[in-house]
């Protein structure tokens, strides 16, 4: 590891084929672009949000072959072959996904800038863990900050989605 | 934040990866990337070629054999938090794996890619002090295995060759009556620890057999508490030896004053936390298979 710039001044492009919330997209991209960067800036999908940029705070998580990642530490080349879902891969057919009318009903956004993420680590959680305590909520989103403090509704949001989703 | 301009392979083999590594000046593995990617982006460090291990075949074990534990290069903390492996004998490492920075880092992030970083900070570093661990590093002359007690040598430096792979991490069996402990006081989840401590006891006829316990967050590197392993080793686990040897591992601590904690209450956690990760090992080891 060397201190200061690269010296590399040309730019190798690399192919990233992924599917993106079912969708076979790709792109040629340089392969120190970030896969937040890639969601938002080359497929529009501006959904995936940039909080802290220095993984801390978990806005840009999405789904990797069904595994939350902060899309700000993963580079776009590495999901090459993957399956990407976004918050806006979560609606079906105009349908909102159980926990989004969860997160609607249970008041679990105020400004809605960690939403995204705190909906995509739930649902991979819920997957796992269908029937999960207060506590076990908690631990699963303890990567992920909500600055409007609004923590108990998220919470009671995903217990909400829970038993929606066990019922359906 | 982008990082600034690299190179990028994505080799298939470790034998490709050694090749890259060797025939390029300035190269770099790239395991988890929870902590490379976050310094490329501040600008901390760069690389002329990030060298991906991720599509590598093999790396991925995680196994008991021959009396060892296997822990490949690819393995993420997730899986071993989730690994019904790493309990009861190994539970040191079990308790290691959930305490490592969050959920979500810990869905990309490696053991060995920790390791390999040797951040002071770094919790595996300690973990693997206690239980005695080894790495094995693959470079063009072959494979050699380096304990972790010689495998850093400061912040961010280690004993490995700019053109070796660590491929996994070996542990020891401790034998039946083990338990282990990891205690870390950090100010929210995800941060870097203030300081934290590493346990494991394996006990011998109620007196304690071996015992391994290594210090996070108080010195250049992950730290053994080497005098106060010393004084336990062999007694009996009383109240007072407990305290005792939680006094001697405070001592040797080297804590810095800095907005986490000053030196001396970084030194008194180092103390609490030992005491109690003690205690929990030992009755973890009382309670251990016959």
């Amino acid at each position: 590891m060397t201190q200061l710039e690269s010296p590399a001044t040309t730019t190798s492009l690399h192919t990233v084929e992924v599917s993106v919330n079912g969708q076979a997209r790709s792109a040629e991209v340089e392969a120190r672009m970030l896969l937040a960067h890639f969601l938002r800036q080359t497929l529009g999908l501006t959904g995936t949000h940039i909080g802290c940029d220095t993984t801390s705070c978990g806005a840009c998580a999405v789904l990797v072959d069904g595994t939350p990642v902060k899309s700000c530490t993963m580079l776009a080349v590495q999901a090459h072959g993957a399956e990407i879902t976004t918050v806006e891969g979560l609606a079906e057919g105009g349908r909102l996904h159980p926990i989004q009318q969860a997160f609607h009903e249970q008041h679990g956004l105020q400004c809605g800038f960690c939403t995204p993420g705190m909906m995509l680590t739930s649902v991979a959680f819920l997957k796992e863990n269908p029937s999960p305590t207060d506590e076990e909520i908690r631990w699963a989103l303890s990567g992920q900050l909500c600055r409007c403090t609004g923590y108990q509704n998220i919470v009671n949001a995903v217990q909400a989605a829970a038993t929606t989703m066990r019922e359906a | 934040m982008y990082p600034s301009r690299f190179e990028y392979l994505a080799p298939t083999s470790v034998e490709e990866v050694i090749a890259a590594l060797g025939e390029r000046e300035g190269a770099k593995v790239m395991a988890g990337g929870q902590s490379l990617i976050p310094v490329l982006k501040l600008r901390v460090a760069s690389v002329d070629t990030v060298v991906d291990v991720n599509r590598v075949a093999g790396l991925d074990i995680l196994e008991e054999a021959d009396g060892e534990l296997r822990i490949g290069a690819l393995v993420r903390h997730a899986e071993a938090e989730r690994s019904p492996l790493l309990q009861k004998r190994y539970g040191l490492l079990g308790a290691t794996a959930r305490l490592v920075a969050d959920p979500l880092v810990r869905n990309r992030g490696t053991i060995c890619g920790s390791l390999a970083h040797s951040d002071p900070q770094g919790d595996w570093g300690s973990a693997m002090l206690a239980a005695r661990g080894s790495v094995v590093a693959r470079g063009p002359n072959g494979e050699r295995t380096i304990p972790v007690d010689e495998l850093s040598l400061g912040p961010f430096m280690t004993t490995l060759q700019p053109d070796e792979l660590i491929t996994e991490v070996r542990v020891p069996d401790p034998g039946p009556r083990t338990g282990g402990a990891y205690l870390k006081l950090e100010r929210k989840v995800g941060d870097f620890a203030t300081a934290a401590v590493a346990v494991q006891v394996t006990l011998d006829n109620g007196n304690v057999g071996e015992v391994g316990i290594g210090l996070t967050g108080v010195g250049p590197t992950n730290l053994r508490a080497s005098a106060a392993e010393d004084a336990l080793r062999g007694s009996e686990p009383t109240d007072e030896a407990i305290a005792a040897a939680a006094r001697l591992a405070a001592e040797s601590a080297e804590p810095q004053s800095d907005n986490r904690g000053t030196a001396d209450y970084k030194r008194n956690v180092v103390r609490v936390y030992c005491e109690r990760g003690l205690r929990t090992a030992i009755s973890a080891a009382r309670a251990g298979e016959e």
